[in-house]
């Protein structure tokens, strides 16, 4: 292993020495981030290569209006808010789902099945799915969506949160950040949508698209990859983690997916309003969308808290220079969705950074 | 012998009165059978070679009760045994303190008794004292558990923080994260749980076994030198220091040895023992495996021309097989820090855990 690690630390040598700058490599995904940290892959690689945290972490880029929607929901009392780990420490107005007094149970599920079992066990209340996540998850809650319709399960109901990888990674190359020189592409996604689906990045916007699995010598050989055609002046589609992604990716899933799901405009923390990144249920299964069914809406407003997640979920800034970063926001009591999230780039800094 | 004819417990267990007694006479004295506590004094009179004493105490709330490799019962004697073996001393008796919860059955509680004398024998401890409380249903989660614990000073032993200097090295008895990760998993309900098996052990056979030998002191006591021989004064400081990661995991304990004696730690994850069903879980949850807890592991930071004596002690005990040195303290460049040297050569900073991850985890 160590054999292939200084192949790829030459490489990128290399590619630093002709290019004589710095380059900005994005890594997508938060699974990514901590991947990199918890192996100390930064320390290994050439000054001049810095990497970027990028918007992969789906508790990270749930938009605070999401989170006041869920709250409202929570203050009802005829309502079970069923939802994974991390999200019920995202501060909203007024709190979170765990420091707020609300009137209802929140549940913690492990998987989309267990929210529905909670709304077959729960007949006299609606459970109201946070169905948060990117194209990883959201192949198990239309499968959930399709169940509840099928066996008529109507005191279940989701909202939808979930997001589209390309579109986000097209909006911070085409407006947020013209530094990224290119991307590191997240295996799990991948194996859903295939990395056939970055090729828009790479032929618009000539950025190589590189993708990776989470074992740190992949990373390291992708990013080697990355540093081999920027020196080439090239951008070109690879993947570097072939036995279990294809370019077409898991078809049933993507099937799955597009019969419950249409893509739609939504808001994205620190993107802003992003058009076609986010999936709505179709009105085939409107009956499950808790915002129809409670005729809420998702209203964006203000972060006021001084949080600079948005910034850092776009590679503008390094955790530590949010002024909130280990002094008012630490893991312990977060003010940002980025310190919350066990894949958040601020959590990841907190519990592993600096590193020499 | 009759068994009290309640099957669970009631507040008036823990009245004073006949049903306090049943409890006591049926359920806890038959598991402890010593001189000492057959007195049934309010105190435990104790006689002790050593006039320097070790004294300590620990509350177990873990949850659940029953896990891969142990209960709350074996957890507390283990747990205080392990308190006294690693500050230098040898663990004599114990108290036990019950706080039960109004319902609580009495199988899961014998199971426990149980459980508790078979740790005291193993530990060779005895239970010298007690006392048992019960509450209304709500007010304790079934069972907690004190015990409070004294050992007797090994003779020429002498461990502290300011022994500890550059250039020493740093031994771990086994793989990390075993007990930390066998509870999550278990609350959590993940699938591959049951290969998981918590390290819960009492560990007084081993440390007093590696500071015997390397302390140059003649295991038989009162039978010690007053001044160690020049043979064995090379090893007399062989051990230096030691600390059982439980909560907050290695990172928690060299964190502290760090922050106490201001010296740097260097360790090298490639040498770090952990059990790859350990690594999946935590990886799978998002766990840093050296911030998890362990209840059969000691750090012992011992002079480096004893280390490859300590590391051959440990290795011939069954509790210290895959006992490893991991890694080195070294001068403090600009802040105390402890640094891991990665599997794939980079390096990074070993925090002091936050601590919020996982609650009641002993």
């Amino acid at each position: 292993m160590l054999e292939r690690i200084h192949k790829a630390q030459t490489v990128m040598d290399a590619a630093c020495k002709t290019l004589g700058r710095q380059i900005n490599i994005m890594e997508v995904c938060g699974t990514h981030t901590v991947a990199i940290f918890r192996n100390g892959i930064r320390s290994t690689l050439p000054k001049r290569l810095k990497l970027l945290s990028g918007p992969g972490c789906p508790v990270c880029v749930t938009d605070q209006s999401y989170i006041d929607v869920v709250l409202q929901m929570a203050d009802r009392d005829d309502c079970v808010i069923a939802t994974y780990g991390d999200m019920i420490r995202v501060p909203g107005k007024g709190g979170s789902l765990e420091t707020k007094n609300t009137k209802t149970n929140v549940k913690i599920v492990l998987s989309s099945e267990d929210a529905l079992q909670l709304a077959k066990d729960n007949p006299g209340k609606t459970v109201v799915f946070v169905a948060v996540g990117f194209e990883t998850t959201a192949p198990a809650t239309a499968v959930v969506v399709k169940e509840a319709a099928e066996q008529n399960i109507d005191n279940f109901c989701i909202l939808s949160g979930h997001k589209l990888v390309v579109p986000a990674m097209r909006a911070l190359v085409s407006e947020k950040n013209h530094n990224i020189d290119a991307f590191l592409c997240p295996g799990h996604v991948s194996v859903i949508i295939g990395y056939g689906a970055f090729a828009e990045i790479v032929e618009h916007f000539s950025r190589p698209c590189v993708v990776a699995g989470f074992e740190p010598l992949q990373i390291i050989e992708g990013l080697a990859e990355i540093c081999r055609q920027l020196s080439a002046g090239k951008a070109e589609l690879k993947s570097v983690y072939p036995a279990v992604v294809s370019e077409r990716g898991n078809t049933t899933a993507q099937k799955i997916m597009a019969e419950c799901f249409e893509e739609a405009d939504g808001y994205w923390r620190g993107l802003g309003k992003i058009e076609k990144s986010t999936l709505k249920l179709r009105d085939k299964y409107s009956r499950f969308d808790a915002l129809k069914r409670f005729n809420m809406t998702e209203v964006p407003g203000e972060d006021t808290s001084g949080c600079r997640c948005g910034e850092v979920l776009c590679g503008l800034i390094e955790p530590p220079e949010c002024s909130l970063f280990k002094k008012a926001c630490t893991t312990e009591s977060p003010v940002g969705p980025c310190m919350v999230s066990s894949e958040g780039a601020c959590a990841a800094w907190f519990k592993y950074g600096p590193e020499r | 012998m009759t068994k009290a004819k309640h099957d669970r417990i009631l507040l008036a267990h823990g009245g004073g009165g006949q049903l306090t007694d049943e409890l006591i006479r049926h359920h806890i004295l038959p598991n402890f059978k010593n001189d000492t506590l057959a007195e049934l004094g309010d105190s435990a009179k104790l006689n002790l070679a050593s006039n320097s004493v070790y004294f300590t105490t620990d509350s177990y709330v873990v949850k659940p009760l029953f896990f891969n490799g142990g209960d709350i019962g074996k957890l507390a004697v283990c747990g205080t045994v392990n308190d006294l073996a690693v500050a230098g001393s040898k663990p004599i008796a114990l108290s036990l303190s019950l706080i039960i919860e109004e319902g609580f059955d009495f199988e899961s509680l014998d199971k426990i008794l149980a459980s508790i004398s078979e740790a005291a024998r193993q530990n060779n401890v005895n239970i010298v004292t007690g006392d048992s409380k019960t509450v209304e249903t709500g007010a304790a989660d079934k069972i907690f558990i004190n015990t409070a614990g004294i050992g007797e000073k090994l003779p020429g032993v002498d461990l502290g923080f300011e022994k500890i200097a550059a250039g020493d090295k740093i031994i771990i008895n086994g793989t990390i994260g075993d007990h930390g990760m066998t509870i999550i998993s278990q609350r959590e309900g993940i699938k591959f749980q049951s290969q998981l098996q918590s390290d819960c052990a009492g560990l007084a056979g081993l440390t007093c076994q590696l500071l015997e030998n390397t302390s140059g002191v003649n295991p038989v006591r009162n039978k010690m030198p007053e001044v160690p021989t020049s043979a064995s004064r090379g090893i007399s400081n062989g051990v230096k220091f030691m600390r059982d990661p439980t909560r907050g995991g290695l990172a928690a304990t060299l964190n502290e040895i760090s922050r106490a004696t201001a010296l740097s730690i260097e360790i090298r994850e490639a040498d770090i023992p952990v059990n790859p069903t350990v690594q999946a879980a935590a990886d799978m949850l998002g766990f840093d495996v050296v911030t998890i807890a362990n209840e059969g592991k000691f750090v012992a930071i011992v002079s480096p021309e004893s280390a490859e004596d300590c590391l051959n002690i440990c290795k011939n005990h069954p509790l210290g097989k895959e006992a490893r040195i991991i890694g080195e303290i070294v001068q403090t460049r600009d802040v105390p820090t402890v640094e891991m040297k990665t599997k794939i050569g980079g390096k990074r900073i070993v925090q002091m855990p936050y601590g919020r991850e996982l609650p009641r985890i002993c």
